[in-house]
């Protein structure tokens, strides 16, 4: 069932690109986000961080849109899910610099330090990490939306939306 | 010094872009081109002899990351400066597009001719 | 290694002569891509992988955006008439700058001996007080994260003012809804306007 679906998706040629561009979509676009994934996770311990696994998933997502079409993109990351995301970013991160009030002043690692070259380390680091990711990610998407997507919006919908208005005027 | 000096030409031809051509497009491609002048230049100034990454592996002592490592710290804020860059460049280009929509055309002085 | 840096230097200013030269805007974006690309390079060169990975991905989202700019609209850039004047002007205020830039690099530390009395203390007491492994993320994160808190702003205020922009134009009609006009997209109004796609 779900195979019949993936190859009416690969073959529908109205949506998106060509076939081929889906094909190789299809396997590259679990690497993608792994990568980004694990380029947040481990932004402590390795070269990385929230800005460049933020901008990889962004990334990701950016290239389903773009071969598959609009809609499959929408789909998986909506912009409304997309706008709540982005603030709810950075509102963790304020809230995570808030709580080191705790223990004195503003953005207090006030978390236990743990072990070094250990995943769970360096106290509120990675969860601050992951709360950039997030918002970066949402962010860059919500802005590929916008103008890929609402400035064609905007052109050919312009002359039937003021026809409309015309018409509710005259009633 | 050479280096210092080559990018500060980056920095003065992206100005040029900035300030003589005519079109909008060209005009955001000259600040991109200065920012990235201006974020080498930073990364220029920190790098050491010989350096290696800021980054403490396994099997290496605290004392050669403090002799060896470059500097963390221009790096940490080019790193906030370049995703800033593709923000204000996304609101660069949306602005753009509407300027597009109305006039029909990027260029700086037929939309100067058009508002009178 | 220094020999490698002026040659990817002068790739760089060669690569943005030809963006700020060419007529067409399409070949213009893609030069301000090789610029990008051996910008990348020259971070990893330089010691700095965080900033090389960061510096890559956004390149191919700058890409992206400004094709899209470019993509569908009149993407020649004739121009007919030359104004001089600005021109020449500009060119003695650079030539100045330069000049001056010339002797002012002088006074900079000797490229390869850089200055570091505070990054050395978080060198040295970084790893220690953070238990992060990679300084630039735990200077980043915990020695300067109002630096970061101001960078999340930034982001976020550009991100609504494109926002803001690119929505609907109009005023509202009497029987619309709200949601229309601020350009969030509802199910209907993708099932509605995106069945050709």
């Amino acid at each position: 069932m779900a195979d019949d679906k993936i190859k009416k998706m690969i073959h529908d040629s109205e949506h998106g690109m060509t076939s081929i561009v889906k094909t190789i979509v299809r396997f590259v676009i679990g690497i993608i986000f792994v990568f980004g994934v694990y380029i947040i996770l481990y932004g402590h311990l390795t070269p990385g961080g929230g800005f460049a696994g933020g901008v990889i998933l962004a990334c990701g997502y950016i290239i389903l849109t773009l071969g598959f079409g609009k809609i499959l993109g929408l789909k998986k990351l909506s912009d409304k899910v997309a706008s709540v995301l982005d603030t709810a970013g950075v509102l963790v991160f304020l809230i995570i610099g808030l709580a080191g009030f705790t223990g004195g002043y503003f953005f207090l690692n006030f978390m236990a330090k743990g072990e070094i070259f250990h995943l769970a380390s360096a106290g509120t680091i990675p969860l601050m990490n992951i709360a950039i990711g997030v918002k970066v990610t949402a962010s860059i998407f919500a802005v590929f939306i916008a103008l890929s997507i609402f400035g064609k919006f905007v052109s050919a919908l312009g002359e039937s939306s003021e026809e409309n208005r015309k018409g509710s005027n005259e009633e | 010094m050479t280096l210092y000096f080559l990018t500060m030409v980056l920095f003065v031809m992206g100005l040029y872009c900035l300030v003589a051509k005519k079109n909008i497009i060209k005009k955001i491609i000259g600040i991109v081109i200065i920012e990235y002048s201006i974020n080498l230049f930073l990364i220029l100034v920190g790098w050491r002899k010989g350096g290696i990454a800021p980054i403490l592996m396994k099997g290496m002592d605290q004392k050669e990351l403090v002799e060896h490592s470059v500097d963390p710290l221009p790096q940490a804020l080019v790193l906030t400066s370049i995703v800033i860059g593709l923000g204000v460049l996304a609101l660069m280009v949306s602005i753009c597009l509407r300027l597009y929509e109305k006039y029909k055309t990027f260029d700086m002085s037929k939309i100067n001719r058009l508002k009178g | 290694m220094e020999t490698y840096l002026l040659v990817l230097t002068v790739f760089m200013i060669i690569g943005s002569v030809i963006a700020i030269e060419t007529k067409n805007l399409l070949s213009s974006v893609i030069s301000v891509g090789v610029v990008g690309f051996s910008l990348g390079i020259i971070f990893l060169m330089l010691g700095a992988p965080d900033i090389a990975i960061t510096q890559v991905v956004v390149e191919i989202l700058i890409l992206v955006i400004l094709i899209r700019a470019t993509i569908s609209t009149d993407n020649t850039a004739i121009e007919k008439h030359r104004d001089n004047l600005p021109i020449v002007a500009s060119l003695i205020f650079f030539g100045l700058f330069l000049l001056f830039s010339y002797f002012a690099v002088h006074d900079l530390p000797v490229f390869g001996e850089p200055v570091m009395k505070v990054a050395s203390r978080y060198l040295e007491t970084g790893v220690r007080e953070t238990g992060a492994t990679n300084i630039v993320t735990a200077v980043l994160l915990d020695f300067r994260a109002y630096d970061t808190i101001g960078e999340a702003t930034v982001l976020f205020v550009s991100i609504v003012g494109a926002f803001v922009i690119l929505r609907r134009q109009g005023r509202k009609g009497r029987g619309e809804k709200d949601v229309e006009k601020v350009g969030i997209l509802e199910d209907e109004d993708i099932k509605k306007n995106f069945e050709g796609f």
